[in-house]
Parts: structure tokens; C-alpha cells; sequence
């Protein structure tokens, strides 16, 4: 391929990891990778994305507000229907990213892959991996019709790396046309005070399921995590069931984990939450039924009550200060 | 208010899936039910309706085989009414013919607020509502944990990376609701015998005006070249608890380095 562009999210320290996931596996794949951005300071992440391999960053420009869904997928369709169109298109698969992802398929007519975990070229074409089935199977898929193709791909895929470019050449865009599709305002910002590391880039988290029996057994789950310095995390029962919010939540339809270690607290390992957590280094899971499918992906397994394994492993945590 | 609620049937998630062999499409030939995920829409819909005198709930949704089981529960559940496109051209639809089918649909009811899950618990793609919005032309808010309206703006609490953004968008919307956002109500015995008798559109897709080339999977556009078994993790030691399991575990971790 000549030309991937990859959809930069940008957070308060730069360009968000997925992002540098995602520059990293379109080198793989084209001559030319470039970036698009939008933000009131773009030009600060130029030189990351720079050293990440793009060459350019075209900067859709603050949104003063707007839901970035619909302006960003605006602009990115004026650029291609000008003629400056990628071969592909890299978009993480973020709450925004999907936004963006789904607003420019239908703007532009082309179809979608979502949940990619890998990249292969099969016949000069590119090619996509998805887990399916907890992961047990894996599909290989392509596009059929014209470019440029949407992918929509899991974060922690691909491992970032640097290629040692200069920073890249931050190009201004023109605005598209949103009509009414753009009338979706932020009003205000609400920062959750999070004490521990983010769920899903902490090297030990400690998720909890239906098991617990009760919403107020969660506390144990999330004293543990922290204990163990790591991130509490949930099956979607319990998310489901409004014990936690969705934030939390651990799988195919929530977020992608690969701690170092990985507890797994009155889980019965659900295709669904396998997915999300079965490329952790290190499995340990505690549930009463011997026969649950998280056994199988478990480097140590006990078998036994979560309300009484969990209190002396919290106590003995403790102990030991 | 007219507000349309977009569900799924799908197969029961309990049992384990499968491939077809020849299309590599998900088999559906059993019984389906209503996704899980769109009962809080559902449930969503119904409680905003509450809220705006003179507000309708339809219920929309796609099955290649004229199933309407799930829709059904939904219509037991309060809804009033509900459209059912069901055509063997929608076989191995992607999501943006989906959202063509059923933005066509949907516009029958002519939508105040369309409703839907942030994503079907089968296919999961996670798309289909934000295509569905611009086909419609409307704004779309996704991943919501609270939803409210007068029937004229639309406030809702969106889930972020890192906490929530209240966010503001006049009517009419799209909405994608997370679970667990609402408490699904159980259909009374009263509402199941009621859903009888309520209306069900049937369509084809041509009395949507839709061309057969535009869905199923000649509109997918995609195709699967390869299925593989993935890498099985192996399992380890696997030990039932004789009072010693959380010793277990902190030896395991000992080793490990991590305490």
C-alpha cells in the first residue's frame, strides 16, 4: 500500500497509547503513514507521532465542544472527495474512534472492520484478524469494494515503536459539512478521581464477577487491586447488573488488558470476558465450579468460595505490610 | 415524542456459537431472543416516553426469517408497536447495510430519538447507530450512563476514558445507551398477553425502497478468507481450596515478583 492514515487521539500527556499502536502496524504496511488530528494544540503532538512514523498530521482544528464524531469524519470526507485519499484508514477502537469510524462509513459509503487484532497482506491485499468465540478462533477478513477501507482495531494489538522520524509537517483542514449531525455539545467534563493506575495499563488487575454475590462484595475486589498496586475490573454481569459502571468493564465489549498478572475473583470466564484478558502474562482465578471455562486459561486456579478466599488473601496481603 | 428503539434477535448467547462452513456468517437457524443489551434500551425508551405526554415507543429491527420473538418481549414489555424488515436479501448484512435498512425503517415512525445499544452482544461491531445517525442526518451521543429529555433537547451523561462529559444535543437524535444503565422491567403477565395483539409491520426491503445489491452480502463488501484455531493458552495448576488458596496465590505472586 502507498498511503495509511491513522486517526490520532490525543490525551492531557499526547497521543494516546493506541495511537502509537497504530502508526507502529501501519508502517508494516504502506510507504507513507499520516496522522489525523483535532484539538486546540495539535502541533504539540507532531513530534511524537513524528517519531512514531507519520510524516504528517492533518489537524481538523479545535471543535469548540463538539462531540468529535461527526466534524472529524466531516472533514476527513472532504479530504478524500478533493482527492487526497489514503488506501486505508486506522482508527482505534475508542468511544470516539467508533464515532468517528461509523460517521465516515456512511459518509463515504464504504464498509467497516471492526475489532482487528492483527494485519496480514494476502495477495498484495491487507488483510484483518478477529478473535471470535472467546478468542478460540481467530477470522481472517478483507474488503472487497474500493478504498479506502475503514479498520477499527483493538488497542494492544501491536506493540508501539519508535522509528526514529523527525517531527511531523502539521497541515490545517478544512472544516466539512456537519449540517445537523454536528449539534452534539460537551457542556462539562467530569474527571473520576482515579487513585490506582488506569485499568488497562496496569501491571496487576483484579477483576470481579456474578460470583461475588453482591454488589458490596466488590469492595474486596477493589481493596485487593489495590493492595497489589493494580486496577480493580469487571465482568459484564455485574456491569450489566449496575454493580460498576462500564468503565470497568473487561472484554470483548469493554476493554482490552494484558497486566502482568491477572485475578479473576468469582468469574466464570464467559467467551465475551475471555477476550479481553487472555493475553494477560499470568492468569490466577478463584471460583467455586470447577468446571468454569476460566480454569482453562489459568496459570493457577482454586477452586473454592470467593468470600473466603479473598478476605485471608486481602489479611495475608497485609500482613506482611 | 416518537422514539424508535432498534433491537436485535440473536441466538441464545448461552449456547455455544458456530460458523457457517460455506458463507462464514454466524448461524442463526435456532430459536432467537432478544439481545440483553437492547432490553435497557428498550427499558430507556419506555421511562423518557413516561416523561413527555403524547410519546410513542416503536420497536425496529431486521431478521432474515420473519422472527419476532424478541420483538415480542419488547412489545410486552410497553412498547406500542413494532417494524420487523425481514427479507432473504439481508442475509450476511455488515453493519452499514444494517443501519441503510433500518434508518429506512426507523424513518417510518418518524423518529424524535432513535434508540440502540452501544453494540449487539453477537456481532459487536459497535458502528451500526453513529452510520444509522448520519444516514438520518441527525447527531448522535454514544455510550450514555444517563439519559434524560423534555422532548425538545436531549442531556445525557457519556461515558469517557476517564470519568463522564454531561453533553447537550437538540432532538431529533441517536442515542447508544451501556448496560445496566436502567433496570430492565420483567413483562407482567397482563403486558405479554397485550403484545399479541399489538401491531407488527412486516417489510421487505423493497417496500423500503432498498436494492437488493446495497445489503446483505453483496452491500457487505467484505469478505472471510480464512478461518484458524487461535493459539490455545494452556492451562496450569488447578487446585481446590483447603484453607490454603489464598497462600497459594501469594506464593504465586511471590514468585512472580509482584509482592
Amino acid at each position: 500500500m502507498d498511503r495509511i492514515w491513522v486517526l490520532a487521539e490525543t490525551a492531557e500527556s499526547g497521543p494516546t497509547p493506541v495511537t502509537l499502536e497504530l502508526l507502529t502496524a501501519a508502517r508494516a504496511h504502506a510507504s507513507t503513514v499520516e496522522a489525523v488530528a483535532w484539538g486546540p494544540d495539535t502541533a504539540s503532538i507532531a513530534g511524537t507521532v513524528g517519531e512514531y512514523g507519520a510524516t504528517k498530521v492533518y489537524d481538523v482544528g479545535d471543535l469548540a465542544g463538539a462531540l468529535p464524531g461527526a466534524p472529524v469524519a466531516a472533514a476527513i470526507a472532504a479530504l478524500v472527495a478533493s482527492g487526497d485519499a489514503p488506501d486505508a484508514i486506522f482508527v482505534p477502537a475508542s468511544y470516539d474512534g467508533r464515532d468517528i469510524a461509523g460517521r465516515l462509513s456512511a459518509k463515504l459509503d464504504r464498509p467497516v472492520l471492526t475489532n482487528i487484532t492483527g494485519f496480514a497482506q494476502g495477495d498484495g491485499q491487507l488483510t484483518t484478524e478477529h478473535p471470535v468465540f472467546g478468542g478460540t478462533l481467530v477470522v481472517t477478513a478483507r474488503f472487497t469494494g474500493d478504498g479506502p477501507g475503514i479498520f477499527v482495531v483493538r488497542a494492544k494489538s501491536f506493540t508501539a515503536e519508535r522509528s526514529g522520524g523527525g517531527p511531523a509537517e502539521v497541515v490545517a483542514v478544512a472544516p466539512g459539512d456537519v449540517g445537523a449531525t454536528g449539534a452534539a455539545k460537551i457542556v462539562e467534563r467530569h474527571v473520576e478521581a482515579a487513585s490506582g493506575p488506569k485499568l488497562d495499563e496496569a501491571a496487576v488487575v483484579v477483576s470481579g464477577g456474578r460470583g461475588l454475590g453482591a454488589p458490596e462484595h466488590y469492595a474486596l475486589v477493589e481493596e485487593l487491586a489495590r493492595l497489589l498496586h493494580g486496577a480493580p475490573g469487571a465482568s459484564r454481569a455485574i456491569v450489566d447488573a449496575g454493580w460498576v459502571p462500564y468503565s470497568h468493564q473487561v472484554g470483548q465489549t469493554g476493554k482490552t488488558v494484558k497486566p502482568t498478572v491477572y485475578v479473576a475473583c468469582g468469574i466464570s470466564g464467559a467467551t465475551q470476558h475471555l477476550v479481553g484478558m487472555k493475553g494477560s502474562k499470568h492468569i490466577v482465578a478463584i471460583n467455586k465450579d470447577q468446571e468454569a471455562p476460566i480454569f482453562s486459561v489459568s496459570d493457577l486456579g482454586i477452586v473454592g468460595d470467593v468470600h473466603k478466599v479473598l478476605p485471608a488473601l486481602i489479611e495475608q496481603l497485609k500482613s506482611r505490610g | 415524542m416518537n422514539v424508535v428503539v432498534c433491537v436485535k434477535q440473536i441466538p441464545d448467547p448461552a449456547a455455544p456459537g458456530a460458523l457457517d462452513p460455506s458463507t462464514h456468517t454466524l448461524v442463526r437457524s435456532g430459536k432467537l431472543i432478544l439481545d440483553d443489551s437492547d432490553s435497557y434500551g428498550v427499558e430507556m425508551a419506555l421511562q423518557l416516553a413516561g416523561n413527555v405526554e403524547g410519546s410513542e415507543v416503536t420497536i425496529v429491527s431486521m431478521a432474515p426469517n420473519g422472527e419476532t420473538s424478541g420483538l415480542r418481549t419488547a412489545l410486552a414489555m410497553g412498547a406500542a408497536r413494532a417494524i420487523l424488515v425481514s427479507d432473504d436479501a439481508l442475509a450476511g448484512s455488515d453493519a452499514l447495510s444494517t443501519a441503510k435498512v433500518l434508518a429506512a425503517a426507523a424513518r417510518r415512525a418518524a423518529p424524535d430519538l432513535v434508540i440502540a445499544a452501544t453494540e449487539s452482544t453477537d456481532g459487536y461491531t459497535g458502528t451500526m447507530p453513529v452510520q444509522m445517525a448520519e444516514l438520518l442526518g441527525m447527531p448522535s451521543v454514544t455510550f450514555a450512563k444517563r439519559v434524560s429529555t423534555d422532548g425538545t433537547t436531549l442531556k445525557v451523561e457519556r461515558q469517557t476514558e476517564s470519568g463522564y462529559d454531561d453533553v447537550e444535543c437538540p432532538l431529533p437524535a441517536v442515542v447508544t445507551v451501556t448496560a445496566g444503565v436502567v433496570e430492565p422491567r420483567y413483562p407482567s403477565f397482563k403486558g405479554i398477553m397485550a403484545a399479541k395483539s399489538k401491531p407488527i409491520d412486516v417489510l421487505s426491503i423493497g417496500d423500503l425502497g432498498l436494492d437488493a445489491g446495497q445489503v446483505g452480502r453483496a452491500g457487505a463488501r467484505q469478505e472471510v478468507v480464512d478461518v484458524s484455531e487461535a493459539e490455545a493458552r494452556g492451562s496450569g495448576e488447578i487446585v481446590v481450596d483447603e484453607g490454603d488458596g489464598a497462600q497459594r496465590i501469594v506464593a504465586f505472586l511471590e514468585q512472580l515478583k509482584v509482592v
